[in-house]
C-alpha cells in the first residue's frame, strides 16, 4: 500500500542539431579529433565577443511553442558562476529571470490515460566542455574543448510526476517532441540528451510537498528510472523509521544502482547569476511566433491521439508508428495514397520492422516508398497477388523500391485467379491422391487441407487459395 | 556598515582569491564606500521608467548559423600550460 505521494519533475538538457555553436561559428559534428572545433570565444579567452546563433533561437522557440509556453519578451542571458576546468570563462551562459519560455505544458499517456505536466521553463544555454579522465595519467585530467558553446535547450518540468513511470513517459514524450521538431538528434550514447531529477514524498492526503532531493548524473532513461525508483523507495523507508530528510543533491551510480549523497563543498552552490553584457536582449515579436507556430509540425502525441480515434488502430500499433517520426512519416503518406490504414500498420508494425532488425538498419535506410506499399496494399486487396508472394515483393520494395506491379511481373508471382486453369490443376491432384479423396470422404477435414497443398505446390503458391478451396469442394463433392 | 568582513571573505572564496588580512579591511571599506554610492542612486525616483537589462539600446543581434574556421589544434593550445594528447590537461578532478 502507497502510505506516500512522490512528486517527481524532471531538467532536461538537449543538444540542439545546429551546424554552428551557439556564441561562435565553431562546427558540432560530433566525434571529430579533440580541440579542432573551437575559437577563442568557446575556449573562454578574455576580451571576446559572444554572437547569438539566429537558428538556435528557431529551434527554441518551436520548442517552447510546441509545449504551449509563453514567450518572455524580452529573454535576457545571464552569467551563472562557477568554477571547474570545464569551464574556463568561469561562467556559463545561461538564463535564469526571462527564459525564452515558461509556463508551458506538455500532455503524456501512461497507460492509456492522458496526463498534462506542467513545463516550468524552456532556456537556452551553452554545453561545457568534455572532461576525459585517462587511465594512464591518474593524477590528471584532460580537457577536449569540441563541445563547449554547443547550443543545450534545457526544459525544467513542474514536480507534476507521481512514479517512475510517470517520469518515463514524460521523458518519452519530450524525446518524441525533440525528433518531430527536427532540433535535436537526442542520441543519449552521445550524451546529446542529459536529465536532472527532483524527488519528494508526501504523506497520502497531504497537499504540501515534502522534502525535496536533486539527483544528478542521469545520462539515460535507465538511469532516471533507477534513480526515482530508488529515492522513492530511500526516501520511503527513511520516513518509516521516523527519519528527518535533508534538502540534498544526491549522485546516481549506475553501477550499484543506487544514489548517494554528493560531497557537500564548503561553498553551497552559489551561482551569482548576472545579466551577460555582451548580449543584447533578445525580442521575439508576433511575427516571428506567428511564422514558428505556422510551421510546427503534429507532435508525437497528437499524432497517436488521432491514430487510435480516427484511423481505429490499437493503442499498441499507435505507439510504435510515432515512436519513431520516419515510420509514423510513413504512415501517414501510404494513408494518403489511399490505403487501408489497419492494412498499412500490418505492413510497418510487423514486416518492415522486421526486415530493419534484421539488416540492422534505420527507417530511413530503406528504399520503401509510399506509393509502392499503397499499390502493394492495393493488390493483396484485389486478389492480384496472394500473402506470401505480397511478402516478397515488399522485401523488393524495402530493398531497391519501384512499381509492385512490375515486381509482380517479374518474379511471375500473379495469382491465377482463372478457373479454368486452376480445374485443369484441380482434377489432375484429384487423380493423384484417390487416398485423401477417400478420408475426405469420410469426414476429414484434414485430407482437405493437404489437396489444397498440393495445388498450391504445383502453381508454385500462385493460385488462389479460396478458388481451390471451392473448386476442391465442387468436384470432390463434400460441404 | 553594509558588508562585513565575513561577507567579503565569502565573495573572495567563491571567485577562488586568497586575501590577506590587511586586504580584507581594504576590499571591505571599498566596497561599503561602492554600495553606499548606489544607495545614492536608488533615491532617484523611476518608477515610470521600465527597467533595462542592457546597457546598450539594442536587442536581436544574430550570426547566422554558418561554420566559420576553428583553430588548429596547435593554435588552440600555444598557451595551455599543460597538454596531452592535444587536450589541455589539468589537475585531476575525479578520484
Amino acid at each position: 500500500m502507497a502510505k506516500y505521494r512522490p512528486n517527481i519533475g524532471l531538467e532536461v538538457h538537449a543538444e540542439l542539431n545546429t551546424r554552428t555553436k551557439v556564441f561562435c561559428g565553431c562546427p558540432t559534428a560530433v566525434g571529430a579529433q579533440p580541440n579542432t572545433q573551437v575559437c577563442p570565444v568557446c575556449l573562454g579567452f578574455p576580451g571576446v565577443l559572444p554572437v547569438l546563433n539566429r537558428r538556435v533561437v528557431e529551434f527554441a522557440l518551436r520548442a517552447a511553442l510546441a509545449m504551449n509556453c509563453e514567450i518572455v519578451r524580452p529573454s535576457i542571458f545571464e552569467r551563472k558562476g562557477y568554477y571547474y576546468p570545464d569551464l574556463p570563462k568561469n561562467f556559463q551562459i545561461s538564463q535564469k529571470r526571462a527564459p525564452l519560455g515558461r509556463k508551458g505544458h506538455l500532455e503524456v499517456t501512461v497507460n492509456g490515460e492522458t496526463k498534462r505536466v506542467g513545463i516550468y521553463d524552456v532556456h537556452i544555454e551553452e554545453d561545457a566542455a568534455k572532461l576525459l579522465h585517462p587511465e594512464d595519467d591518474r593524477g590528471h585530467s584532460l580537457v577536449d574543448f569540441n563541445r563547449s558553446g554547443v547550443p543545450l535547450l534545457e526544459i525544467v518540468s513542474d514536480p507534476d510526476m507521481n512514479s517512475a513511470a510517470e517520469a518515463e513517459a514524460y521523458m518519452n514524450a519530450v524525446r518524441d517532441m525533440l525528433l518531430y521538431l527536427g532540433i535535436s538528434e537526442c542520441r543519449m550514447e552521445q550524451g546529446q540528451l542529459r536529465f536532472e531529477a527532483s524527488v519528494s514524498l508526501r504523506p497520502e492526503g497531504e497537499s504540501e510537498l515534502g522534502t525535496r532531493v536533486e539527483i544528478k548524473n542521469l545520462n539515460s532513461f535507465r538511469a532516471v528510472i533507477g534513480a526515482v525508483g530508488y529515492e522513492i523507495w530511500r526516501q520511503s523507508q527513511a520516513l518509516d523509521s521516523g527519519e528527518e530528510l535533508v534538502q540534498e543533491t544526491r549522485l546516481w551510480d549506475d553501477e550499484r544502482g543506487a544514489t548517494e549523497p554528493m560531497r557537500t563543498k564548503e561553498t553551497a552552490m552559489d551561482y551569482r547569476y548576472f545579466p551577460e553584457p555582451d548580449l543584447t536582449p533578445l525580442e521575439v515579436d508576433d511575427e516571428w511566433i506567428g511564422r514558428i507556430r505556422a510551421e510546427l509540425p503534429e507532435l508525437a502525441e497528437a499524432r497517436r491521439r488521432r491514430l487510435t480515434e480516427q484511423h481505429g488502430l490499437s493503442d499498441y500499433d499507435a505507439g510504435i508508428l510515432t515512436g519513431d517520426k520516419v515510420l509514423a512519416d510513413l504512415f501517414k503518406a501510404t494513408a494518403a495514397e489511399g490505403a487501408p490504414a489497419k492494412a498499412a500498420a500490418n505492413w510497418l508494425t510487423g514486416e518492415f520492422l522486421r526486415l530493419l532488425k534484421e539488416g540492422g538498419l534505420a527507417a530511413e535506410q530503406t528504399r520503401l516508398e509510399p506509393k509502392g506499399l499503397a499499390e502493394l496494399i492495393g493488390l493483396v486487396e484485389k486478389g492480384a497477388i496472394n500473402a506470401p508472394a505480397a511478402k516478397q515483393v515488399f522485401g523488393k520494395l524495402f530493398e531497391r523500391g519501384g512499381s509492385p506491379s512490375e515486381i509482380v511481373k517479374e518474379l511471375g508471382l500473379a495469382q491465377i485467379s482463372d478457373e479454368g486453369e486452376i480445374a485443369g490443376v484441380v482434377d489432375g491432384v484429384i487423380e493423384e491422391h484417390p487416398d485423401a479423396v477417400e478420408n475426405f470422404h469420410k469426414g476429414k477435414e484434414q485430407a482437405l487441407k493437404f489437396l489444397v497443398g498440393q495445388v498450391m505446390r504445383k502453381t508454385r503458391g500462385r493460385a488462389n487459395p479460396q478458388l481451390v478451396n471451392e473448386l476442391l469442394r465442387k468436384r470432390i463433392g463434400g460441404g | 556598515m553594509r558588508l562585513t568582513p565575513e561577507q567579503v571573505e565569502h565573495v573572495a572564496l567563491l571567485a577562488r582569491l586568497r586575501l590577506s588580512e590587511e586586504e580584507r579591511e581594504r576590499f571591505t571599506t571599498q566596497l561599503n564606500s561602492i554600495l553606499e554610492h548606489f544607495e545614492q542612486l536608488q533615491q532617484l525616483d523611476t518608477s515610470g521608467v521600465p527597467p533595462m537589462s542592457h546597457a546598450v539600446a539594442m536587442s536581436n543581434v544574430f550570426r547566422e548559423d554558418d561554420p566559420a574556421d576553428p583553430l588548429t589544434p596547435e593554435d588552440a593550445l600555444q598557451n595551455a600550460p599543460d597538454r596531452a594528447r592535444d587536450c589541455f590537461r589539468v589537475p585531476r578532478v575525479i578520484e
